[in-house]
């Protein structure tokens, strides 16, 4: 498949009261046509200043664009504006115009690609079906919801047929389930009008939900990129890492560290369909073991699930035989899962205070995984 | 008394008149070039248009030092400009040329600012459906602006209001004229509380209707 958009080692520098900030560095991607391409990293990374560059909001300081393999970083006037008609973009503040209505809002776009009066109207009215706001045209934007109001800001970036959208923490000022409102309908637009997407947000859970492939940024520097499934299942990098075990990982919950009956305590990761069970009790018999499940949880990547286990692996054997038994179970895990990770008491303190969410995880953020506890 | 009702009617309408035409010719102007200078401010500074630090500066230097002046002070100064220009100085049209340039980087200061309050993100998304800049200032950034921009006149129409009467004193005529040739040298108190009575209401009106007016352009 050929790449529609192209960043060819873009830098950008910012000069601000005598001191430079390097938003992105020599950064490069392949974005293809008709996929959901999505950027995720923590605050101030350099994603929405990447995202800008690809319809030149911002310019790179050093490296090149390219749309459909044209090069596209010396434009102006003109071709520059030609260029931004087919390339809509929505934002995580929607930017509306809060004195017009939604309707001219929308015109706006028309007018700015050209479209004859006569027929902006009808084109609105179309373009409000699609996002299924049909009949909001003549009012103001301060009467709509959060997501009504992206709903409008979608319209008025598909205003002139796009191949491209970029959405900038689209979904980031709404709730849970106005975000799966919105993300159903970037999706429809992508599978039915063919819409090429770049996303940028710091939620995995959109990640999650409809990326095709994925890019980590840090510090200006894309640190990771590939399928999404892949880049969750195993990440490589550090901050990845720690992305995903915030998003993924199991804690413990702190009721349950001084409960804990003596063993190992091991932390599980496993993708595909694999039954778990079976392995579970097998090794349990084979080696003479007792192992609790502490905690299990499934994520869906599209249609690939990634799973995670917390298991307590404890003897049953007195003194060192039982130990024997132990580390014997443990090789086998080890062996049959992809991620295996033995959580020390240290471990299990870390994993309770979140190294991002700032101090131990509360009740509501193991929620999750405490309804998927299967305590044996 | 029968005197000061006799004044009122013979002088006032004229006075009246004279003080709305002044400071109608110079708030249109003041609007109309000042909106242009704010245009130029505006569009020198923010980064996603063409910013130019030289335009810039200079334009902002120039509105500042006509502002800095006290409107007393720019009047004396313009006598002689004014006079080479019409002739009579002592006059309506005269005093409409100097609060006319007067109200020019009043009203630039006001309108730039309301310009510049217009939310940046709304402005990204405007360039970023490839409309050119006479389309965003006119549909994004004026429709956003007009409610700061209204106010902006009824602050701009009242101070040349009280402007123009410093005007009069020195004999361009209109209230300010009155005021001092009849309540001040002449003694006629009962003149000077109806002038005062008359000007308090006439500020009390514009502002409402200027209220009511930037209220329906809010949405
Ligand atoms: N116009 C600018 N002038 C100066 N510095 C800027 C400008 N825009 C961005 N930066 C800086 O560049 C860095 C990257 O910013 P950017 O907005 O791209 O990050 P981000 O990943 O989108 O963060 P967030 O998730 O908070 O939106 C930050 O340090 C930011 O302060
Ligand atoms: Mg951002």
């Amino acid at each position: 498949m050929a790449a529609i958009i192209t960043l060819d080692d873009v830098s950008v520098t910012f000069h601000e009261a005598g001191h430079t900030i390097e938003a992105v560095k020599h950064a490069s991607l392949e974005v293809e046509q008709g996929e959901i391409f999505g950027i995720v990293g923590f605050s101030g990374a350099g994603k929405s200043t990447l995202v800008r560059m690809i319809n030149l909001l911002e310019r790179p300081t050093s490296g090149r664009v390219l749309i459909d393999g044209r090069d596209i970083t010396g434009l102006r006037g003109g071709p520059l504006r030609d260029l931004r008609k087919s390339i809509g973009f929505v934002f995580q503040g929607f930017n509306l115009i809060g004195n017009a209505t939604v309707g001219k809002n929308i015109e706006f776009a028309l007018r700015a690609g050209g479209v004859p009066k006569a027929r902006r109207r009808g084109r609105t009215q179309e373009l409000l079906e699609l996002v299924g706001l049909s009949g909001k045209m003549d009012s103001y934007p301060s009467s709509l919801s959060g997501g009504q109001k992206q709903r409008v800001s979608i319209a008025r970036a598909l205003a002139n047929n796009p191949r491209i959208l970029l959405c900038d923490e689209a979904t980031s000022a709404l709730d849970l389930e106005t975000t799966e409102g919105i993300l159903a309908l970037l999706k429809r637009i992508n599978t039915e009008l063919g819409v090429t997407i770049v996303f940028i947000t710091h939620q995995l859970e959109v990640a999650q939900r409809i990326f095709d492939r994925v890019a980590v940024m840090e510090n200006g520097v894309i640190i990771e990129q590939g399928k999404t499934f892949d880049v969750f299942a195993e990440p490589h990098h550090e901050t990845t890492q720690a992305l995903v075990e915030r998003f993924l990982g199991v804690a413990v919950p702190e009721r349950l560290v001084p409960e804990l009956p003596v063993g190992r305590l091991v932390e599980l990761r496993y993708k595909g369909d694999h039954a778990f069970d079976p392995l579970i009790s097998a090794v349990s018999s084979r080696h003479g073991v007792a192992i609790n499940v502490l905690h299990g949880n499934v994520e869906y990547f599209g249609t690939q699930p990634i799973g995670t286990l917390v298991v307590l692996v404890a003897a049953i054997r007195e003194g060192q035989r039982g130990a024997q038994d132990v580390e014997d179970a443990l090789d086998e895990l080890r062996g049959t899962v992809f991620g295996f990770k033995e959580l020390t008491d240290a471990a299990v303190e870390q994993a309770l205070d979140s190294p991002y969410g700032g101090g131990p995880r509360t009740a509501a953020q193991t929620k999750k995984t405490v309804q998927q506890e299967v305590l044996v | 008394m029968s005197d000061t009702a006799e004044i009122l009617r013979e002088h006032l309408g004229k006075a009246l008149w004279d003080t709305c035409t002044m400071v109608g010719i110079a708030t249109v102007v003041g609007v109309v070039f000042g909106t242009a200078l704010a245009v130029v401010l505006y569009l020198t500074q923010a980064r996603l248009f063409t910013p130019n630090r030289l335009v810039n500066t200079v334009v902002g230097f120039v509105v500042n030092a006509i502002r800095s002046l006290p409107f007393l002070i720019l009047l004396v100064v313009l006598i002689p400009l004014i006079q080479l220009c019409i002739g009579d100085p002592y006059t309506p049209a005269g005093g409409a040329i100097a609060l006319s340039i007067a109200a020019i980087p009043f009203f630039a200061r006001i309108a730039e600012s309301a310009f510049a309050d217009v939310d940046p993100g709304l402005l990204e998304a405007a360039v970023s459906t490839g409309a050119p800049l006479r389309q965003i200032i006119a549909g994004a950034v004026f429709p956003q602006a007009l409610p700061s921009f209204i106010r902006g006149i009824v602050l701009t129409v009242i101070s040349l209001l009280g402007y123009s009467a410093m005007v009069g004193t020195i004999g361009a005529g209109g209230i300010g004229d009155l005021a001092i040739q009849y309540g001040y040298n002449r003694y006629e108190t009962g003149v000077l509380i109806a002038i005062v009575v008359l000007l308090v209401l006439l500020v009390q009106l514009i502002q409402w209707a200027g209220d009511r007016l930037a209220l329906r352009f809010t949405h």
